[in-house]
């Protein structure tokens, strides 16, 4: 009935299309984090720490588990470059994904979380020569991508340099076995005590390889030493913790060294029942190569250090250093001031080099500088050889030699299907003017409890405690998601003209803008928390 | 606990269903929908959705509303269409608090008091022109809850200075020129307090940078009868000469710089302010107003602006903001 002393009928306000006033439109975007961006394993945190927000810990662990075969191991060993990239630094502190992920990784463990082998098999073989943390996570993903798999290995276990390298302190055997343990159930074949000496032999029978032997060899330095010195090298001493007898060191030892590795060796030898155990370094603290949380570790265990410091000749029982000053390059230069250091025993730990004998007889591999040449594809100049881990040209840590071990399978997947890989995508970096800090809580980083240092010296322990259930939700929920959506609903809200529709959960966003009546205003790009909105101009 | 951004946005989908705002329901009662005729990144039109929204959820859909002349009945109604969504009706600039009054007193004669009534309006319709009515509302203690959308200016007819028009601010009748440009300081009046000193039931400020204050706000007034008052602050776009998209984030200067109070009362006393979380400068609000350039070019007024920061300094202190 139309109101009375009323000519036109009643009509709503959505007759009138609003969106025609719009110069530009707001569109969502998904852009990479820069923890992602900063992952050399290829890991996408923001991605799993989503789920990980909801106490879905499984679909987080399974999002990981696309990428990395080792959270548990990772949530350890890393030096989490994702946490020095993580934007909420400039908010309070980073993010602490490592723990998280770790909590994950000992969640599926404890709750034996399995998942079938996907992609039907593919009928090719491939063999992988070294079972360390860049051929086994090689093999993960051929397994799942359906390709048989032989893993050869010298040693008597699978791990490489996670097993002999790492010290037990830092990561528990069982925890190790256990994810070693799940590669090998997707029917991954594991031949231990098998050193390949020639490649080109060994590939009889395979349709391609993936050379992941890892740098076992100690680098020596010449220093002049009497004939009752005891010299070792640290690469031999972690070794030896695993698989035979702890060598002797007596009451004081020294480590000459910089890296993780002499680090590593040190609080070794505090545990071993060294009383003193010191490190010699030629440099300064801020140019030291070890990882500050290690550094922090050590020097918490009572492992000391003599900075700018080079050994000049090892006696029995004592060692003479030279003091050093930086030159204005940063470089050490010796000052001929010399002092003694009493030490039984000296550990060397300059670096590590890799035994390439086996690549030797392939044409086309071309070795340079103790590293084997390799495209961006991870192929050598040897088609259907593939390389990856401490033996090629890249930072020599475990998430490295992980992320090889995924593009190694990836790209060996495409040559054996004959496919190219698609190149990844060019997504914008969510930077942190993009963010809305106001809308985030303020919450501190947890802390993980430490072992206290009574235990730390007598005993290889693990050191650093995990997170429980609600420490690791709060951490996740630290979160900022940079420049994806969380689904906060502050662009459904703040939206004057209601042109915004909230979707069905599950899709590929949570929200859809409706363009009849959008006016373009960018309040929803400019009250997103994350970033993930941005305006575009209008098509013409 | 912390939930990534806790009560900070307008929705989370880590909070159970009962803790989410009016806004973040997929079903919210949308007010005032679509094909409203409001400038880009209109504060009023998103205020007065925000508020209408959660008093319909108040009163589970049972609410009337009134409406004074103004930008707000302009953009929502022009004939004939309506953007409303509730039963609303519009009368004249000056009379809405009699209207909202007429009605209740409609209601409570036909025994259906469980139907509440909104008067709403602009600045200019209820902090001038329609003052007497609305302090007879309050005096009578009529049960209405009138809410001011406060733009601090008459906007609709090409912005003029209202009485809520804040000191220094430029607008058509106190244009940016002579010794003292902009509007004068030492005019003007906060209605709120006004309200407050009739010691009615309820008043509180809110603004749009808020959301969840504003919706409470609005909660606890449909929890009592009697003559209630919101006054809540909104982003005019057109008239401050600020950018669309930054309308939530200029209300939200204006707390933070304590320029803004944001309080509760109750029979005439202020029982609960909302703390500064983020202080910052006066300067911070000015800048990106135009409405405030002259402060800033051709040259820097910092006699001015010093003025102004003695403004929310006392703001700060009066109500403890910090």
């Amino acid at each position: 009935m139309k109101p009375f002393a009323i000519t036109l009928n009643v009509g709503s306000s959505l007759a009138n299309k609003t969106g025609s006033w719009r110069t530009e439109r707001p569109v969502y975007v998904r852009n990479v984090a820069p923890c992602g961006a900063a992952c050399p394993a290829g890991e996408d945190p923001q991605a799993w720490l989503y789920h990980a927000e909801e106490g879905d810990y499984e679909a987080a662990w399974r999002t990981i588990m696309d990428v990395n075969p080792f959270p548990a191991v990772i949530g350890r060993v890393c030096y989490h470059p994702c946490e020095t990239a993580c934007n909420r630094v400039q908010v309070d502190e980073a993010v602490g994904i490592n723990a998280v992920e770790r909590f994950l990784g000992d969640e599926a463990i404890k709750r034996g979380w399995t998942f079938p082998a996907s992609a039907p098999a593919s009928g090719k073989r491939v063999l992988i020569v070294g079972a360390g943390p860049s051929g086994l996570a090689a093999a993960y993903h051929l397994a799942r991508l359906g390709h048989q798999v032989e893993i050869r290995d010298s040693g008597s276990a699978a791990g490489g340099m996670m097993r002999w390298g790492i010290p037990r302190y830092r990561l528990p055997r069982e925890i190790l076995d256990a994810e070693v343990q799940r590669i090998l159930d997707l029917g991954v074949t594991l031949r231990l005590n098998e050193q390949v000496d020639d490649l080109e032999a060994a590939m009889e029978g395979f349709d391609a390889a993936f050379v992941a032997v890892g740098a076992h060899l100690g680098k020596r330095a010449y220093i002049p030493a009497g004939s009752a010195a005891r010299m070792l090298d640290a690469v031999s001493l972690l070794h030896d913790m695993e698989d035979g007898e702890p060598p002797l060191l007596g009451r004081r030892v020294a480590v000459y060294g910089g890296g993780n590795t002499a680090l590593d060796a040190a609080r070794t030898a505090k545990r071993l029942g060294a009383e003193e155990s010191v490190v010699v370094y030629r440099r300064t603290r801020d140019r030291m190569p070890a990882h500050d949380s290690e550094l922090q570790e050590a020097l918490a265990e009572g492992v000391l250090v003599k900075w700018l410091s080079t050994i000049q000749h090892a006696d029995e029982g004592r060692l003479v250093l030279e003091k050093m000053e930086l030159d204005e390059h940063g470089f050490p230069q010796p000052t001929g001031e010399l002092e003694e250091l009493e030490a039984d025993s000296l550990v060397l730990a300059l670096g590590q080099e890799a035994d390439l004998g086996l690549l030797e007889r392939l044409d086309g591999v071309e070795i340079d500088d103790g590293v084997v040449s390799i495209g961006r594809d991870l192929m050598t100049g040897r088609p259907g050889v593939f390389a990856g881990g401490d033996i090629v040209p890249a930072e020599r840590t475990v998430t490295t030699a992980i992320g090889h071990g995924r593009q190694a399978a990836l790209n060996i997947d495409a040559y054996l299907r004959g496919t190219v890989l698609a190149a990844p995508g060019e997504a914008a970096a969510a930077e942190f003017d993009a963010l809305k800090p106001w809308y985030y809580d303020d919450a501190p980083r947890g802390v993980q409890p430490e072992l206290e240092r009574a235990r730390r010296e007598s005993t290889f322990d693990e050191v650093v405690g995990g997170l429980d259930e609600s420490t690791a939700l709060f951490e996740a929920r630290r979160c900022l998601s940079c420049g994806s959506c969380f689904a906060c609903d502050n662009c459904y809200g703040v939206c004057p003209d209601n042109a915004v529709i909230k979707l069905e959960p599950g899709g590929a966003y949570a929200y859809a803008f409706d363009l009849d009546y959008c006016k373009g205003c960018g309040l929803c790009m400019q009250e997103c928390p994350c970033g993930a909105i941005e305006m575009v101009p209008e098509p013409i | 606990m912390p939930y990534q951004v806790g009560l900070l946005a307008v929705g989370n989908r880590l909070l159970p269903p009962e803790q989410r705002t009016a806004q973040a329901d997929a079903l919210r009662a949308n007010a005032i929908t679509s094909g409203h005729r409001a400038c880009q990144g209109c504060g009023e039109a998103l205020g007065a959705r925000y508020a209408l929204d959660a008093a319909v959820r108040a009163t589970s859909g049972r609410l009337i509303a009134a409406n004074a002349t103004g930008c707000l009945e302009v953009f929502s109604t022009p004939y004939p269409e309506s953007a409303w969504r509730v039963p609303w009706l519009h009368s004249l600039f000056g009379n809405a608090p009699a209207i909202a009054t007429g009605m209740a007193a409609a209601m409570k004669a036909k025994g259906r008091e469980d139907v509440r009534v909104v008067g709403q309006g602009g600045d200019g319709g209820t902090v001038d022109i329609g003052f007497a009515c609305l302090s007879g509302m309050f005096e009578r203690n009529d049960d209405v809850l009138y809410i001011c959308y406060d733009n601090e200016g008459y906007m609709n007819t090409g912005v003029q200075r209202s009485g809520a028009t804040p000191p220094a601010a430029r607008t058509a009748t106190t244009e940016a020129v002579g010794e003292a440009p902009g509007n004068v300081f030492g005019q003007g009046k906060s209605a709120p307090l006004i309200a407050l000193a009739h010691e009615i039931p309820y008043v509180a400020t809110a603004t749009i940078a808020d959301l969840r204050d504003l919706e409470a706000k609005v909660e606890r007034a449909m929890a009592v009868r009697g003559a209630r008052y919101l006054h809540v602050l909104v982003t005019c776009p057109l008239g401050w000469g600020s950018a669309a998209c930054d309308s939530v984030g200029i209300a939200r200067l204006a707390t933070q710089t304590g320029l803004f109070p944001v309080w509760e009362g109750r029979d005439g006393d202020v029982t609960a302010v909302a703390k500064i979380r983020r202080p910052e400068p006066v300067e911070a609000y000015l800048r990106p107003q135009k409405r405030f350039r002259h402060l800033f070019v051709p040259e820097r007024r910092d006699d001015i602006i010093a003025r102004v920061q003695a403004r929310a300094d006392r703001n700060i202190e009066r109500f403890g903001l910090l």
